[in-house]
């Protein structure tokens, strides 16, 4: 239970820092004309969070204590 | 290439190869071996949230508001984190009460009520119908562009067509058909469609890859990279509002935030989304792989969005071409034919999947939740006495089937075309986020009763029906379209698009804000100013406190009446037939220990229990409810007495925790007292054992000495020679004898601890000659060579240096005794390691066997057989040394020694002691 419990909490403080990364102000902060590599930098910007926070959810409920 | 015919002979072999599979797999699961219990298919079976919507839909939306699209697609990101928590708690819940549907779950949490059920059922339907005419309407247009190839025209363009001419109707009776046979062939105990999952696994992937094929095409064929395609979108000042796009509108930010919001709920209370998370769940370990394989299947699906979207912006002018047939038109335009049947097929591929899985799951409540009830409750019918319903039930699911689609058809023909894909969708999602009060709160706060839980579902519908499905009506011409604009009776605070004079948001933002209010505030309020009755207060305890229960029946307890065990397994037979109810009765027997039908199961509240949840999993908690009723005298539990059942229970099982600390520590106790036991008994065998080797060890020397002494006694005529002689041994004999009792008297004062130790600085090398030389003669008489390998000089030791000669004259008269006569030799070896001082006596004689080299460190225990030979010592020497050395802090074993002439292997006892602290300022001075 105890390895579940943690787990859970991990899981539920990385929906926390979603929430806060796709949200205001943090977005406001990256709706910028201009681009990175090429692309637009809040598409840059949404899609690497994104793909950055899948990694730490596969991490998270992945992980044997 | 791609005429009529070319294009519906490949739907139909598509069509084919899904339901080959789902073929496969259900027989697979017949014969145990599960195809999908794979956390693998399980993710790729929640990718059924992708629809036609996501496949054409998210490219239109992204066309004309850029990243608007992407909160949809994040917000299920941000729910599925919860769902280690959340889905868990949902799975153990729904397992235990087998649950059947959304519906389902909710009217069982609130005291298997039939009327929650029905009003679930009925937000579910009118809900989901416009997003299943969506379906519709994505896969018909799709047909309809695809057939006009090579040209691009808008089915829009047609006009009205003849109903029996309309693609759009065929599409829903072949998907009526084609989900019956998928759904419904026959009925399950446990409401589980292996065979469509695995179905709906495939689709899933043929989806990805038809969209990631066509994304590739548009990004790497058609221009030359990401870069490429943003930097002419940057060129063209007509896509200036899809780069930047939160651009100072007000409620932009609290339109993402709501969407986000939203499709965190529909992502649980999707009615197909629940199918697929929690009645087809096979395994809740799955969970730990869905978490991250979801999300990132959801990451690559909208990965290519924005370069079709800014792709169909540059190629077609606004207006001739819909924005959500880009991902189609794009390749048309390109002439690249099978890529564009690809497209086709993707999009067939995720229309089907959400059919076939959303009408499965609307049948199934409609059936357990809306139509059984009602039936069970006329009278007249006398359905409660008819032999087999599993017909009917069947009947009536195939039924619900074919109506929801040809509904959906009926919206798509009359209201379908006044809303863009995206539009029609998340009015769909804003119904079920109704579920979301009722359903979340029922599983984390035992307060919420049914009263409450119904006023929040209605209350909620009917804001949603007024700021989403009334303007929906009304911009399709249904309803005059003053109504929007003015208000009703020129009301302005009532406008369904405004209500209360709330302006500036978007159309879905404004209603959830106002549902939400209205659902939440009389769930919450009405729970709070009433209180439930006892059968909701046992309801929402195994709900709530599901991981807190042991594993036993939960709900029998609340349960008191008669019963006959042939009834219940009568009414058993009735819903699922002959086979499943015995199977399910000897399931119950052998968890009971019983032989059944042999002995007969007592018709008591476990089986009763265990009936109703069993019909539960076929026909749904109130409708089973209503069935057991029937078949039971039962009486009725009141609240107060529920109540104490609950408080009894959390009282049992804080007594049974005290209980287990109190075992625990007894236990702990138990065991200490055992050891302590076991330790007094091997110190009272070490008494006897002492005394009886003592006075065996005393009477040798005494018996030699008394028989000599008679001699002497009564031979007055025995020569002087022989005399001295005797008289010899006698002496001899005595000394031996003092010597043992010294010993005796030496090991007791040490063990009693009573022994004056005299501490002085000693130089071992010192204490080892003197031995050595005191020995001298011994070892000369028995012909064994000495060998001293002492270092120039040692550093002090600590010791009394009595007591050390008395150690190494034991060791060495061990060595000598053991020495084989005539090429013994002996080796004492005196070295410094880090901080001890450690001696050496090494002999070459037999030497002692690993098992012997602890024990002969114990009182008298002599090698050998002390029977046959005789003891060659008193058994008392290596103790002392060992209390000696260990008094002086140092340590003393045994080990193997130089191997000796003979092959023996030699003994080489060694002992150390600490140097003293000061002895190395000493040397360093």
């Amino acid at each position: 239970m105890g390895e579940f419990e943690t787990r859970g909490q991990r899981l539920i403080a990385l929906c926390l820092l979603g929430c806060l990364l796709f949200n205001y102000p943090i977005l406001a902060i990256f709706n910028l004309p201009g681009t990175v590599l090429g692309i637009p930098v809040l598409y840059a910007w949404v899609f690497g969070a994104w793909a950055a926070l899948i990694a730490l959810m596969a991490w998270a409920a992945e992980r044997k204590d | 290439m791609l005429q009529g015919w070319v294009i519906a002979v490949t739907s139909f072999a598509y069509l084919g190869l899904l339901f080959a599979i789902a073929y496969y797999a259900d027989k697979r699961a017949d014969a145990g071996r599960s195809v999908i219990a794979s956390p693998y298919i399980y993710s790729l079976s929640l990718a059924v949230y992708a629809t036609a919507w996501t496949f054409y839909g998210s490219v239109g939306r992204a066309a004309s508001d850029g990243v608007g699209f992407l909160p949809i697609y994040i917000g299920p990101t941000l729910m599925i984190a919860l769902w280690w928590v959340v889905m868990r708690k949902i799975l153990r819940i729904s397992k235990e009460n087998r649950i059947t549907s959304l519906a389902d779950f909710i009217a069982a949490r609130y005291g298997k009520s039939a009327l929650i059920g029905g009003a679930v059922t009925v937000i579910a339907v009118i809900g989901i119908l416009p997003y299943i005419s969506l379906q519709l309407k994505a896969v018909s247009n799709g047909f309809l562009i695809l057939t006009q190839y090579p040209e691009i025209v808008m089915p829009a363009k047609f006009g009205a067509v003849p109903l029996m001419q309309d693609t759009a109707l065929w599409v829903a009776l072949i998907l009526a058909l084609f989900t019956i046979a998928f759904g419904t062939r026959h009925l399950d105990a446990a409401e589980h469609h292996e065979g469509m999952v695995a179905a709906i696994a495939f689709e899933s992937l043929v989806k990805l890859l038809a969209f990631l094929a066509v994304g590739v095409y548009v990004t790497f064929v058609v221009y030359d990279g990401f870069g490429d395609v943003f930097e002419r979108a940057a060129a063209s000042p007509a896509l200036a509002p899809i780069l930047t796009p939160l651009e100072g509108v007000a409620g932009s930010y609290s339109s993402w935030v709501w969407l986000t919001i939203l499709s965190m709920l529909a992502i649980m209370f999707l009615p197909r989304q629940f199918q697929v998370a929690v009645i087809e769940n096979k395994d809740e370990r799955h969970l730990s792989k869905a978490i991250w394989l979801f999300p990132l299947y959801m990451l690559a699906i909208n990965a290519f969005v924005l370069p079709i979207a800014i792709g169909g912006r540059l190629q077609f002018p606004l207006g001739i071409v819909d924005a959500d047939t880009y991902v189609l038109t794009i390749p048309m335009a390109g002439r690249e034919e099978l890529l564009a049947l690809l497209v086709f097929i993707g999009g067939l591929s995720a229309a089907t999947g959400m059919v076939i899985v959303e009408t499965i799951a609307l049948s199934t409540m409609v059936c357990n939740d809306l139509v059984m009830p009602v039936l069970l409750r006329m009278k007249s019918l006398r359905l409660t006495e008819r032999p087999d319903l599993t017909g009917l039930l069947l009947g009536i699911r195939r039924g619900a089937i074919v109506l929801l689609l040809l509904l959906g058809y009926l919206y798509f023909r009359l209201a379908g075309e006044a809303y863009a894909l995206v539009s029609i969708g998340l009015i769909s999602f804003a119904a079920v986020a109704q579920f979301a009060p009722a359903a979340l709160g029922g599983i984390f706060w035992k307060g919420g009763t049914r009263r409450g839980a119904l006023a929040g579902l209605v209350a909620g519908f009917l804001v949603w029906s007024y700021a989403l499905l009334l303007p929906a009506l009304a911009r399709s011409g249904w309803l005059p379209i003053g109504l929007l604009e003015r208000g009703p009776w020129d009301i302005e605070l009532l406008k369904p698009l405004a209500l209360f004079g709330l302006q500036g948001l978007d159309q879905i933002t404004h209603a959830m804000i106002w549902s939400m209010v209205a659902n939440v505030g009389a769930y919450v309020a009405v729970s709070l100013a009433g209180s439930p009755s006892a059968e909701e207060t046992r309801q929402a305890s195994l709900f709530v406190d599901v991981f807190r229960r042991s594993g036993d029946a939960g709900g029998a307890r609340f349960w008191r009446g008669k019963a006959s065990a042939p009834d219940l397994r009568n009414l058993l037979v009735r819903f699922v037939g002959a086979e499943a109810a015995d199977g399910a009765f000897a399931a119950y027997a052998r968890a009971r220990g019983l032989a059944w039908p042999r002995e007969p199961l007592p018709a008591d509240a476990g089986l009763v229990h265990h009936v109703e949840t069993q019909l539960a999993g076929t026909i749904g908690a109130a409708s089973a409810r209503i069935m057991v009723a029937a078949v039971v005298k039962e009486e009725a539990l009141s609240l107060e007495e529920v109540r104490t059942i609950l408080g009894e229970a959390s009282q049992v099982v804080m007594y049974s925790l005290q209980l287990e600390q109190k075992s625990r520590e007894l236990e702990a106790a138990t065991a200490g007292l055992r050891a302590a036991n076991e330790r007094l008994k091997d110190l009272d065998r070490l008494k006897d054992d002492f005394l009886s080797t003592v006075t065996h060890e005393l009477r040798t020397p005494l018996t030699s000495i008394r028989a000599f002494t008679e001699i002497l006694n009564q031979e007055p005529d025995i020569g002087v020679a022989q005399r001295q002689r005797f008289l010899g041994i006698v002496t001899k004999e005595t000394e031996r004898l003092t010597r043992l009792i010294n010993q005796v008297l030496d090991l007791a004062k040490i063990e009693s601890g009573r022994a004056d130790w005299h501490e002085s600085r000693v130089d071992m090398r010192e204490v080892v000659a003197d031995a050595a030389s005191a020995m001298g003669q011994v070892f000369q008489e028995r012909g064994i060579r000495v060998e001293l390998k002492l270092p120039e000089r040692v550093r002090a030791v600590s010791a009394d240096l009595d007591r050390m000669t008395q150690v190494m004259q034991n060791l060495l008269s061990n060595a000598v005794k053991f020495c084989s006569p005539g090429d013994g030799h002996v080796e004492i070896e005196l070295c410094e390691q880090a901080g001890w001082l450690r001696v050496d006596v090494r002999d070459n004689g037999p030497g002692v066997a690993p098992r012997d080299r602890e024990v002969i460190f114990d009182k008298f225990h002599q090698v050998g057989d002390t029977l046959t030979e005789k003891p060659q010592g008193t058994g008392l020497g290596l103790p002392i040394s060992r209390h000696i050395v260990e008094h002086h802090g140092g340590r003393i074993w045994v080990q193997a020694g130089a191997p000796g002439a003979h092959g023996s292997a030699g003994a080489c006892f060694s002992f150390t002691l600490p140097l003293l602290r000061d002895a190395a300022l000493e040397e360093a001075a």
